[in-house]
């Protein structure tokens, strides 16, 4: 229980995704811009990061591993995640109509999302068990979140700020993107993954 | 659209007018996280040209024969069997690299550069300006990526190319290799690549939505709450 909920705190404070392992950049700078935009696309991505590791980790391990196709790891699983994204989102279109339209936007980006690669492929870099992966992807989810929730703050502080004009812009949000990134850094040693 | 174009000026145009990093603010991902040493620049770099040059090259051959409906999944597909020949290849050759690129040699699959020339440029061009492009746009990365290692390894372990330079007169600020480092170098970066442009009379990059993401030119907007439609993909 104690690893579970060392991974779990690993995931989104120490290791957090966005901010030490620069996954999930693309969306972290392009849907921050609103507190609510920010959370809906968080959720879909812990919903899809967690799912997606629950899929490929038994195919990795009872398929792909036995078989000595281990090398075809990337390939697989990107094509697993991109099946699913989409399968996803027609379960949802019937099913849960309220909930598609809060996520179903997201979905479409969160199948190039190096968050979700990213994160199936450390699982097995890490040597994570099944349930391991599975909090692990659950956390790097919740950091996600946390992060996207935080930048999300800063940059209606930005919007208001005179800036200087080679900086206005992407450079800017860089730049407190690091400020935030370097408060991160105080997390760490606080969990011993 | 590339008809009888100048051929030099599509690989020169990755370099600095289209630098994917700097101006079209494409693989961030990747740029942020492998600048530690100017050496995994150049890893790095080389790697994603030959996926780009690889996957550009099979795209364009194949673009009449994919159909319009399934391009994106059929891009990935290509892409991700060349990341998975330049893994093995590097495992193979180069194990140091392949230890300090980690998990982010087969996330060149989702590198948001790849995917995008496939769609803006090769899905659109014939075999030789998109060979040409991918190196062009390779070049561009693996410069970025080489320059934004050389200042993070400058400052933060006072070497280059792993050769001491200033860290026998002062200490190095270790914050530089950091991630905050990363976010920081990056953002003067293309602040002064904002600079030199708009001296040289052209737009500031301000795209943090669309541009900067992978599916920009395929989800034509529909998909980016910000609503701003995969203009880069029209700026072709």
């Amino acid at each position: 229980m104690s690893t579970f909920i060392t991974i779990l705190l690993a995931g989104i404070l120490t290791d957090n995704m966005v901010l030490s392992k620069f996954l999930g950049i693309c969306p972290f700078l392009g849907v921050s811009k609103k507190t609510d935009t920010a959370v809906s696309m968080s959720l879909a991505v812990i919903f899809v990061m967690v799912l997606s590791t629950a899929v490929t980790y038994p195919i990795y391990a009872y398929l792909l591993e036995p078989n000595g196709l281990a090398y075809l790891q990337t390939i697989v699983f990107i094509l697993v995640i991109a099946a699913l994204v989409q399968l996803v989102e027609i379960v949802l279109k019937r099913l849960a109509p309220p909930l598609y339209k809060a996520l179903g936007i997201y979905l479409p980006l969160i199948t190039t999302n190096c968050a979700v690669l990213g994160i199936t492929l450390l699982n097995f870099t890490n040597g994570y068990t099944y349930g391991e992966s599975l909090v692990n992807a659950l956390g790097a989810g919740l950091g996600f979140m946390l992060a996207m929730i935080l930048f999300s703050g800063v940059r209606s502080r930005l919007e208001a700020a005179d800036i200087p004009e080679s900086l206005q812009g992407l450079p800017i949000t860089l730049i407190a993107a690091a400020i935030v990134s370097l408060s991160f850094l105080g997390f760490a040693g606080i969990v011993q993954a | 659209m590339a008809g009888k174009k100048n051929y030099g000026q599509i690989f020169t145009k990755g370099l600095i007018k289209e630098n994917p990093v700097l101006r079209l603010v494409l693989g961030t991902c990747p740029t942020l996280a492998v600048t530690t040493a100017a050496i995994n620049g150049i890893g790095m770099g080389i790697a994603a040209t030959v996926v780009l040059v690889g996957s550009n090259l099979v795209i364009s051959l194949l673009r009449k024969v994919i159909p319009d409906r399934v391009r994106i999944p059929a891009y990935i597909t290509i892409i991700a069997g060349f990341v998975t020949i330049v893994q093995m290849l590097v495992k193979a050759f180069a194990p140091a690299i392949d230890a300090a690129l980690g998990i982010y040699l087969p996330l060149i699959v989702v590198n948001c550069i790849i995917l995008a020339r496939a769609e803006m440029f090769a899905s659109k061009n014939t075999v030789l300006p998109s060979v040409l492009d991918g190196l062009g746009m390779g070049a561009g990365f693996t410069a970025t990526l080489v320059v934004m290692g050389a200042i993070r390894e400058l400052i933060g372990a006072g070497t280059l190319f792993s050769l001491p330079v200033t860290s026998a007169f002062m200490d190095p600020m270790l914050v530089a290799i950091l991630p905050p480092g990363g976010f920081f170098v990056f953002g003067v970066l293309v602040a002064l690549a904002n600079k030199l442009a708009k001296r040289m009379g052209k737009k500031p990059v301000e795209a943090t939505g669309c541009a900067g993401c992978p599916a920009a030119g395929a989800c034509s907007g529909q998909s980016c709450p910000s609503g701003q439609a995969g203009k880069e993909g029209d700026a072709q």
